[in-house]
């Protein structure tokens, strides 16, 4: 059974109106919520860009400071990506237990992907406790600022991602899976997805090319 | 315990500041006082406060709108005072200090706190029943957002008594915004104040977004849309992809400020002209953000007060989604002295004329449905018209700025004050005004008077073109912006018209405010028991004045652009006709609770009160969690229930 057939449009649709653009009354509320969230993840990706060009423009300039290729440990870089696409892959797989009403396997992916999540952001963090013990902190110089700012943001992200996905975990063990509820978890995994491809623009452009 | 936040935060040596915030202290307890003692409160919570229709979230926001507006141009009229007398030998009344905090509130407040909200407050009111529909997308979501451009408008105005404001103008270009050179509080409550309604902005972005593409009434195809929702939905697209960008520029000056990194500095690698960019790639687009909307409020009152359909509805919205997409394409216009070489500024020089043409496409459609019909002069069409004449001449000032050889002689004059000036005011302002003139009896239930109403337009139409005109020649004559002291005696005559001119404008704002009391005052022989006071083309005009909460008992079906014309020429829909349940969303507290802990966390940011910081943001974050554990924001009225309010009515 799909979300689709759980959450039934609310107003029934006359046929003559519902052929093409868009003539066929207010959309049921299961495509409302998840469109508004794409609408959100593309503001997100909007503001991911402003740090990525700003990267761009200050990667060179490290000031007399250490460059990339000095600070970055790319076997370390390589598990910790690891870790954040498999997280994408558990998280399908819970989403796809939800949606066949299976809390159980859902739970337990649930906490795979949290754990996998947990585990980049612990890489994360050791990486950057390591380059301030270095004095390759943030303020040394500005392609240091911009490295931290758009590596952090991405971090911020993936941590209220971990604090939103034990908060629906909750909501599910609370309230069971009911359409509300379904809604909410599968915006969540679009978000989670989303921070997936960040990474691969993050890993490829920040610490591939700058190795 | 309390940061940098100590009793010397508070200028008591300065006289102007003490006094304004004293008056304005009064006002709000005088206020607080009558809501407390008339015992409002209840009232005011449950219907005001908490409610999330989208109609009274709307004039929460005009009202906003409307108070930051007297602030704004409180400053505006100091700074006219100050450059008429500060002249040869005189220094005038305002110390360089204060007079550059006025200019950059001045600028910050008109743009963030008075048009947006202004802007924002009549797309929200008019939109969804433009639509047909019972509320936006998120109702919640839009009640987060108006409380937290309340949250920001309420910090900026703090400043004024505690601390001072940013002295960088309302852009805050580094390196002067760095920390080297701002060391206190003023850039830190520039923003925070617009980074905390920035995120109410970009909410409502994404709301109005969804809530165009994904809910109209059965029937209203794209093409069938009103231009006002066309327009809104360029706007709220613009929002969406740009002010993410001012955010991420915003968090990189913080960053700068708090924890010393080197994004914007001079040391270090930092980039200034990386700043300029981002401001500017958000701030291009917003111009279209806020003049947008106004000219779907034009084509809705022009086609109104003419009696005839928009002249090409086609090439209307084709006009505002080509000004949507070309609005992201100029923004290096905004400093062509940048260096970016004669390839890059020809580019952009380019782009910026060619967005006239789409603007052209529109002046000649609103002409062309004037052409053959039967003009009603009432206030909102007299702003119109002025509009069409005023936004002509800004829109050349524009093209020929847009020109880069040009540019570099009247950049940073009085030439281009007179231009944005001439734009929005002549545009948004002019554009807000008919669009409040236009939809207040909806809101309301009653109509505005009429002859106030032609004074203030007199008022504001004469008095921007002799605030303004005498500043285009003035630049040309060589006079850069924000002078604290004129140095030419000869300038003299022309400040003096252009004082004369903010004093006429002040006319203008006394005779909106006359008429707004006077039209209460006298409501009750301005009823308006239609519901369509101006025989209406669009839905909106279908329902009651002022609509039930649900607006619209069964949802119209639509079957052409301007659906309600189309259904008074073929008669109504029977009178009775069958209810079904519907289902409400539920007021709540959360957006005014969050806005209220997003004010404890943004005044401790910005006096570095980390524990109190700390809280304020926990505390935010766990209303946001409580509100949005619920999973019954709706209740249901019944098929009987509607029909016995229908009949009510």
């Amino acid at each position: 059974m799909t979300i689709a057939a759980i959450d039934s449009p609310q107003t029934a649709v006359p046929t003559e109106l519902a052929r093409g653009r868009g003539g066929g009354g207010p959309a049921p509320k299961r495509v409302v919520v998840a469109y508004g969230f794409w609408i959100f993840i593309l503001s997100d990706m909007v503001m991911f860009s402003a740090l990525f060009a700003a990267y761009a423009v200050l990667s060179g300039n490290t000031a007399g400071g250490p460059t990339g290729a000095e600070l970055f440990n790319l076997r370390s870089v390589f598990i910790e990506t690891m870790c954040l696409l498999l997280s994408s892959y558990t998280c399908g797989i819970a989403v796809l237990s939800a949606e066949r009403r299976d809390p159980t396997r859902l739970f337990i992916f649930a906490a795979l992907t949290f754990v996998l999540g947990a585990a980049f952001l612990f890489i994360e963090v050791t990486e950057f406790a390591g380059m301030v013990d270095k004095g390759a902190g943030p303020s040394r110089s500005a392609f240091l600022s911009s490295f931290f700012t758009l590596v952090g943001t991405h971090g911020v992200h993936v941590a209220s991602g971990l604090v939103a996905l034990v908060y629906l975990v909750a909501q599910v063990a609370a309230k069971g899976l009911q359409a509300a509820v379904l809604r909410r978890l599968l915006c969540w995994s679009l978000f989670w997805h989303a921070l997936d491809i960040v990474w691969v623009g993050v890993f490829t452009l920040v610490y591939l090319m700058g190795a | 315990m309390l940061g940098r936040l100590t009793w010397a935060a508070i200028p008591f040596n300065e006289a102007l500041p003490i006094l304004s915030g004293a008056v304005v202290g009064i006002v709000i307890l005088a206020v607080l006082g009558t809501v407390t003692v008339k015992g409002w409160w209840p009232y005011l919570w449950r219907e005001w406060l908490t409610s999330v229709d989208h109609k009274r979230i709307g004039i929460m926001y005009v009202v906003l709108g409307l108070v930051m507006l007297l602030r704004g141009f409180s400053d505006a009229i100091m700074m006219r005072t100050q450059q008429a007398i500060a002249i040869g030998p005189s220094q005038g009344y305002l110390p360089p200090d204060h007079f550059d905090q006025i200019f950059s509130a001045h600028g910050t407040i008109m743009i963030f706190f008075v048009a947006m909200p202004l802007v924002i407050g009549l797309m929200n009111f008019a939109v969804p029943l433009q639509l047909g529909v019972r509320d936006v997308a998120f109702p919640v979501l839009n009640s987060i957002s108006l409380w937290l451009a309340a949250t920001g408008a309420l910090l900026i105005n703090m400043s004024l008594v505690i601390g001072n404001f940013a002295r960088t103008g309302w852009w805050a270009y580094p390196p002067l915004s760095e920390l080297a050179f701002s060391p206190d509080v003023g850039v830190d409550y520039y923003l925070w104040s617009l980074q905390i309604s920035g995120v109410g902005t970009l909410l409502t972005g994404i709301n109005f977004v969804t809530t165009i593409l994904k809910l109209r009434a059965p029937g209203m195809t794209y093409f069938r849309m009103p231009v006002f929702c066309w327009t809104a939905l360029a706007s709220n697209l613009l929002i969406v992809a740009a002010f993410p960008v001012l955010t991420a520029a915003f968090v990189m000056l913080l960053l700068d400020r708090y924890l010393g990194m080197h994004f914007f500095t001079n040391d270090a690698g930092g980039n200034q002209m990386m700043y300029v960019n981002l401001f500017w790639a958000w701030g291009h687009p917003e111009v279209y953000i806020l003049i947008l909307p106004a000219f779907g409020i034009y084509s809705e009152v022009v086609a109104t007060f003419s009696g005839k359909a928009l002249f090409s509805y086609r090439s209307m919205v084709w006009a505002t989604l080509g000004i949507c997409i070309l609005s992201f394409m100029v923004w290096l216009h905004h400093f062509f002295t940048m260096g970016a070489g004669a390839d890059v500024n020809a580019f952009f020089g380019i782009m910026s004329s060619i967005i006239a043409v789409p603007t052209g496409v529109k002046i000649f459609n609103w002409l062309f449905t004037m052409f053959r019909g039967r003009i009603v002069y009432k206030t909102p069409m007299l702003f119109s018209v002025g509009f069409m004449v005023t936004f002509v001449i800004g829109g050349l000032t524009g093209v020929l700025l847009a020109v880069p050889p040009v540019d570099f002689v009247v950049h940073n004059s009085a030439f281009l004050v007179a231009h944005f000036h001439n734009v929005i005011i002549g545009g948004v302002v002019f554009g807000v005004l008919a669009g409040i003139n236009y939809w207040f009896p909806k809101a309301f239930g009653f109509t505005l008077d009429e002859r106030w109403g032609k004074a203030s337009f007199w008022c504001w139409l004469i008095g921007f073109y002799l605030a303004f005109m005498p500043l285009y020649q003035l630049g040309l004559m060589g006079m850069t912006r924000r002078l604290q002291h004129i140095p030419t005696p000869s300038w003299q005559p022309l400040l003096w018209v252009a004082e004369a001119g903010a004093i006429v404008i002040l006319c203008g704002i006394l005779c909106q405010v006359a008429q707004i009391y006077v039209s209460i005052r006298s409501r009750e022989r301005r009823l308006d028991l239609t519901g369509d006071p101006w025989n209406g083309r669009t839905l909106e005009w279908s329902t009651s004045s002022p609509p039930p909460a649900y607006n619209f008992a069964v949802l119209p079906r639509v079957e052409t652009v301007d659906a309600f014309w189309h259904m008074k020429r073929t008669g109504r829909p029977p009178a009775e006709p069958t209810y079904e349940s519907i289902e409400m969303p539920r007021n709540s507290p959360a957006g005014f609770v969050t806005a209220f802990f997003a004010v404890v966390m943004g005044f401790s940011l910005i006096w570095q009160i980390w524990w109190l910081a700390i809280l304020g943001f926990l505390a935010a974050i766990t209303v946001v969690l409580v509100a949005a554990w619920s999973t019954e924001r709706e209740h249901e009225i019944s098929a009987a229930e509607l029909a016995q309010l229908e009949r009510a009515r």
